[in-house]
């Protein structure tokens, strides 16, 4: 690849990016100098890759929706509940997992950068960083609902969680009707990024995937 | 400080716009600098506050009109040029043509991954009891420091509740600029969301923030 690099290399700069060049001529220095072992970081790409992801999240709600006692663990000590799952317990100490009712309706936003709880939903959507829901979200949430097509009835509380410290924020969704009887598998498929965030509702049975 | 990253309650900013079936990264070079990042933290040149306030010390039209991932490079190319990691004369060379600083923890291989997919632990011994209960009435303060604050400009000198206490954890303002970690109690506070927008706000919403104790006086 080294080689096939220096043979294009004028080639190349006129196809690259300025930024596209830039990160490449960083991660030389890095490794030049003896900071990082590139192949450490095609792990940790790997890792965030296949690793961590919404299907966590929908597994952590699917059980709560199945299991009183696992639900009232969860939105007492979020972080101690899902250490007890096993293979998601690498969400650390700080969660804190919020329950959508008819009464209120939660959604989280990270005003001054991109907060977000990475080890339950993966990386952040482009959105969930971008100015128009950072800025708006605090301000004007029913708005910004409307941007994704979700109504919340007007009587019902919205509170919007600003996570502006370490903390991170799950919403805990409703449990869509027609699932009676549904199992926890079944209902993690029910489970959608933004109804996680408090942006969109879970999906419901008779609704194409 | 008072910078363009401190958005909430911004106009002018248009709709939001999901992208469905939206990728990981959009570009294998989102994925480097994401990487290098990550490499260089755990590697201990920079703290997560220290990397935050680089990215908000950028120019303000530069923050606004770059993506994502080219503010985590512009942030990430800045603070290793500042602590002396890297050097200008490398930068314009595209290799290594400085000696390099030894790393707080070394050189970052394979063998530090599962150290960095766990997250980090923030919580610390409390050097004095919480100041505040749940319950109590407490203002913002009206404070604008010019370093690394997470006490956005939305709330201050606004009156909110105590709802949660969250135990004594890193202080941003203090570790950003590589004070110390100076724990502070945590909480989150609430207020109304006509307390903080005024008459047009939407009397069904509150929005809370979570509020180090430096932040709040009782109101």
């Amino acid at each position: 690849m080294s080689s096939d690099h220096d043979h294009h290399h004028h080639h190349d700069h006129s196809e690259l990016s300025e930024t596209e060049l830039r990160v490449r001529a960083l991660e030389s220095i890095l490794t030049e100098k003896g900071y990082v072992d590139p192949a450490a970081l095609d792990a940790i790409i790997q890792a965030f890759e296949t690793r961590i992801g919404l299907h966590h999240g929908a597994r952590v709600v699917a059980k709560a929706w199945t299991d009183p006692t696992f639900k009232e663990a969860l939105l007492e000590d979020g972080s101690k509940a899902i250490g007890t799952l096993g293979h998601v317990s690498r969400v650390g100490d700080h969660l804190v997992v919020v329950e959508n009712t008819p009464e209120r309706h939660n959604m989280v936003v990270c005003t001054l950068c991109s907060c977000y709880p990475w080890e339950m939903l993966g990386l952040p959507p482009v959105w969930y960083k971008a100015a128009p829901y950072r800025s708006r979200a605090v301000k004007d949430p029913r708005g910004v609902l409307a941007d994704f097509g979700v109504t919340v009835p007007k009587d019902t509380e919205i509170r919007v969680w600003d996570s502006t410290a370490e903390t991170r924020f799950l919403v805990l969704p409703m449990r869509p009707e027609g699932t009676e009887g549904w199992s926890e598998a079944q209902l993690a498929e029910l489970v959608t990024r933004d109804s996680m965030i408090g942006t969109g509702f879970a999906k419901t049975p008779e609704a194409p995937s | 400080m008072n910078g363009v990253h401190d958005m909430g309650g911004m106009d002018g900013f248009g709709k939001v716009e999901p992208e469905p079936n939206e990728p990981t990264f959009h570009a294998d070079w989102e994925a480097r600098v994401l990487a290098m990042v990550r490499a260089m933290g755990g590697a201990g040149a920079f703290n997560i506050d220290t990397s935050r306030f680089y990215r908000e010390t950028l120019a303000p039209h530069v923050y606004l009109s770059s993506s994502y991932y080219q503010k985590w490079f512009l942030g990430l190319e800045e603070m290793l040029l500042d602590k002396g990691y890297i050097a200008k004369e490398d930068v314009a060379a595209g290799h290594a043509v400085t000696p390099a600083k030894p790393l707080r923890n070394g050189k970052f291989e394979l063998g530090d991954l599962e150290r960095i997919m766990v997250r980090g632990k923030f919580a610390r011994p409390a050097p004095a009891p919480a100041r505040f209960n749940i319950g109590d009435r407490v203002r913002a303060k009206n404070i604008h420091p010019t370093t690394h604050t997470r006490l956005p400009r939305y709330v201050r000198g606004h009156v909110g509740v105590v709802e949660r206490n969250h135990g004594c954890q890193v202080f941003p303002d203090s570790a950003a600029m590589e004070l110390g970690e100076n724990p502070q109690w945590l909480y989150t506070v609430v207020f109304e969301g006509r307390d903080l927008w005024g008459a047009d706000g939407d009397p069904t919403s509150k929005i809370s923030i979570d509020a180090f104790e430096p932040y709040l006086d009782p109101a």
